[in-house]
């Protein structure tokens, strides 16, 4: 059976694409915010990822770029500090890579390329360490601290992606396409789960971040498999689903971006989201995934 | 049992580090060449191109390039939108706003609203008075084809010039073509001069004489040794050196020499003005240099 087809037998398409839609909704509404002014005249939010102002009272930035500036000894204006306080406060609350998978517009990219991927069966690829990005993320602040400039803006798909949109892409879309073509032909997932230092960063909160995905009916899992394939950081599901080493069943891994996916195909509805705290054993996983694995058999 | 298994144990265990330190390895290459790659392009895109201006309050290109988010904030609130963000094929780095004088010059607005829109101080909020700030520097570069310089009573760049008569004077001279004539050259000012690109927009010529250039490269520098003799007498409240000896003349009888006219009949000495007595060199009053 295709991956998700018991999903959507046993909820509905609608329920078993609802984290799905709600995501897209997210996507591309902050899009439409960002664009009702230059489009329409409706300046509701001003600005871009970077920073934005929302009714001229919300500041916005983005703080990764804030920590690089500050690595260029740039010491910026109150509200650049403000701005960030929120955003980290806000992912620190939701989950850092909730950024990812809500709100970065290149998500939609390389999405559509890992669909196409799975569709016309790409299979193999390059292989590199999902910790490349870390490495990445090292790099580009050494960068800013060694150059005195933003080096890694000059660039940096993500900016570039949600600027391009809103001021004119230029040349940009170049640099998506590439970003897009590289998933689909070299790396499953190789931009975002491997290499992307704004998700890196992002995910850096996520070791700490309140709202986690919980595998809470765990017990329930009859293993086929789909969350995995579906996960674009399928590393994160293994510990909590199968509790490994004694793991509870809250998803911890600071990789996780809250995308829902795997809620959304388990046709056992085996994941929800919930917090961090309560991580017990609820229900001996051990055993009831060897009854589990003894029924497939 | 036990004992064969220890060694085969540290065994694994000391490949796994080295392992993992291969691994560390390679990553560090990898990553820290494309660091090399986007360091030297970064290196390359600090230089602003001929044409291209910040907006006012921008310091030091070097020091915008790391202040700057370009957020595009500067570009939202200018009321003549004539800021953009460079996109990433333009000559000037990614994603920094920008205008072209040529194409809209900066009006130089009273509250300046580009400036305090910018949430992180590259545009200096410090900056509160419009005439104060230096976009860039003007310059006549091509003399040739200015039609004042010809001639002519243009005087175009003269008249748009927002601080007028500060940032461009017209300097009369001789026409020597004519002998008879003025010119009335445009002169740019370096102290007043905004770099707003009015008068780069207003030349009528198809190709402007007078173009405005980020100040980096509008400038010279002088030496750092090098004492402008006039400011520092004015500094030191005197001539810093030994006066010239009075001059002596050996001319022909019944003539003297005075400044300016040349030879002149009469016999005595030219006058020293009351007054005019040198002063001894401030070096021999035992004063500090
Ligand atoms: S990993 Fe990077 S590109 Fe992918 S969704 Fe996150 S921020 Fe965007
Ligand atoms: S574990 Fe679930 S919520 Fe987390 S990234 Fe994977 S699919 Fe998304
Ligand atoms: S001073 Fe006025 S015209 Fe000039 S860039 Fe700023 S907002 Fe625009
Ligand atoms: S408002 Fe400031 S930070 Fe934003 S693009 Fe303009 S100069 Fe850069
Ligand atoms: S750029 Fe030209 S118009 Fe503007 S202040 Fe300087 S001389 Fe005047």
């Amino acid at each position: 059976m295709s991956i998700g087809a018991e999903a959507v037998a046993a909820k509905g398409w609608l329920g078993a694409h609802k984290w799905l839609l709600a995501r897209r909704a997210s996507q591309l509404g902050i899009l439409a915010l960002f664009l009702l002014g230059p489009l329409a005249g409706v300046w509701i939010v001003k600005g871009n990822l970077t920073f934005s102002y929302t009714l001229d009272v919300l500041p916005l930035t983005d703080p990764y770029i804030l920590l690089q500036s500050l690595l260029t000894r740039h010491m910026p204006e109150m509200k650049a500090f403000v701005g960030a306080a929120i955003v980290l406060a806000f992912y620190l609350l939701v989950g850092g890579r909730v950024f990812c998978s809500w709100a970065c517009p290149v998500n939609m990219v390389t999405d559509a390329a890992a669909w196409l991927r799975e569709r016309i069966g790409i299979k193999g690829g390059a292989h590199v360490s999902r910790e490349t990005r870390y490495w990445i993320l090292a790099m580009t602040l050494v960068l800013a601290l060694a150059t005195g400039t933003l080096a890694w803006e000059l660039i940096n798909p993500v900016s570039m992606f949600h600027r391009g949109v809103i001021f004119g892409i230029g040349a940009a879309w170049a640099v998506i396409l590439a970003v897009f073509l590289f998933d689909l032909f070299v790396m499953k997932d190789g931009w975002c789960g491997h290499l992307c230092p704004v998700g890196a960063f992002y995910s850096l909160l996520g070791k700490v971040s309140l709202a986690r995905t919980v595998a809470v009916r765990r017990a329930a899992c009859n293993d086929c498999m789909d969350c995995f394939v579906v996960c674009p950081e399928p590393q994160v599901i293994r510990p909590a689903l199968k509790g490994m080493d004694g793991a509870g069943p809250v998803i911890l891994a600071a990789n996780c971006t809250n995308c829902g996916r795997c809620i959304d195909v388990c046709s056992k509805d085996v994941f929800s989201f919930g917090t961090r705290f309560g991580n017990k054993e609820v229900n001996a996983p051990s055993q009831a995934h060897e009854i589990a694995s003894a029924a497939c058999k | 049992m036990m004992e064969a298994d220890k060694p085969k144990k540290a065994s694994a265990a000391a490949q796994a580090r080295r392992q993992f330190l291969l691994d560390s390895a390679r990553m560090a290459c990898g990553v820290g060449l494309l660091g090399i790659g986007i360091g030297l392009y970064a290196k390359q895109a600090k230089a602003l191109p001929p044409l291209a201006l910040r907006p006012p309050g921008a310091g030091a290109e070097k020091d915008f390039l790391g202040a700057c988010v370009r957020c595009g904030l500067c570009v939202r609130d200018c009321p003549y939108d004539i800021l953009s963000l460079a996109k990433p094929e333009e000559p000037v780095a990614t994603g920094t706003p920008y205008f072209v004088a040529r194409q809209l010059p900066c009006e130089m607005c009273d509250d300046i609203p580009c400036v305090k829109a910018c949430p992180t101080g590259a545009l200096d909020h410090k900056l509160t008075d419009i005439d104060k700030a230096r976009m860039g520097l003007a310059v006549l570069v091509d003399h040739e084809n200015c039609l004042n310089y010809l001639g002519l009573r243009c005087d175009i760049c003269h008249r748009v010039c927002p601080v007028i008569d500060k940032a461009i004077t017209l300097e009369q001279q001789l026409n020597p073509r004519t002998g008879k004539h003025a010119l009335f050259i445009p002169v740019v000012h370096s102290d007043a001069c905004t770099g707003c690109g009015k008068c780069e927009k207003a030349c009528p010529l198809p190709v402007a004489a007078i173009k405005v250039y980020p100040t980096e490269l509008a400038r010279g520098e002088p030496g750092k040794h090098y004492r402008l003799g006039w400011v520092e007498k004015e500094k030191a409240g005197g001539s810093l050196v030994a006066p010239d000896l009075e001059h002596r003349y050996n001319l022909p009888e019944g003539l003297r020499y005075e400044s300016g006219r040349g030879f002149v009949p009469g016999n005595e000495a030219s006058p020293a003005a009351p007054g005019t007595q040198p002063a001894a060199p401030k070096a021999l009053q035992g004063g500090k240099l």
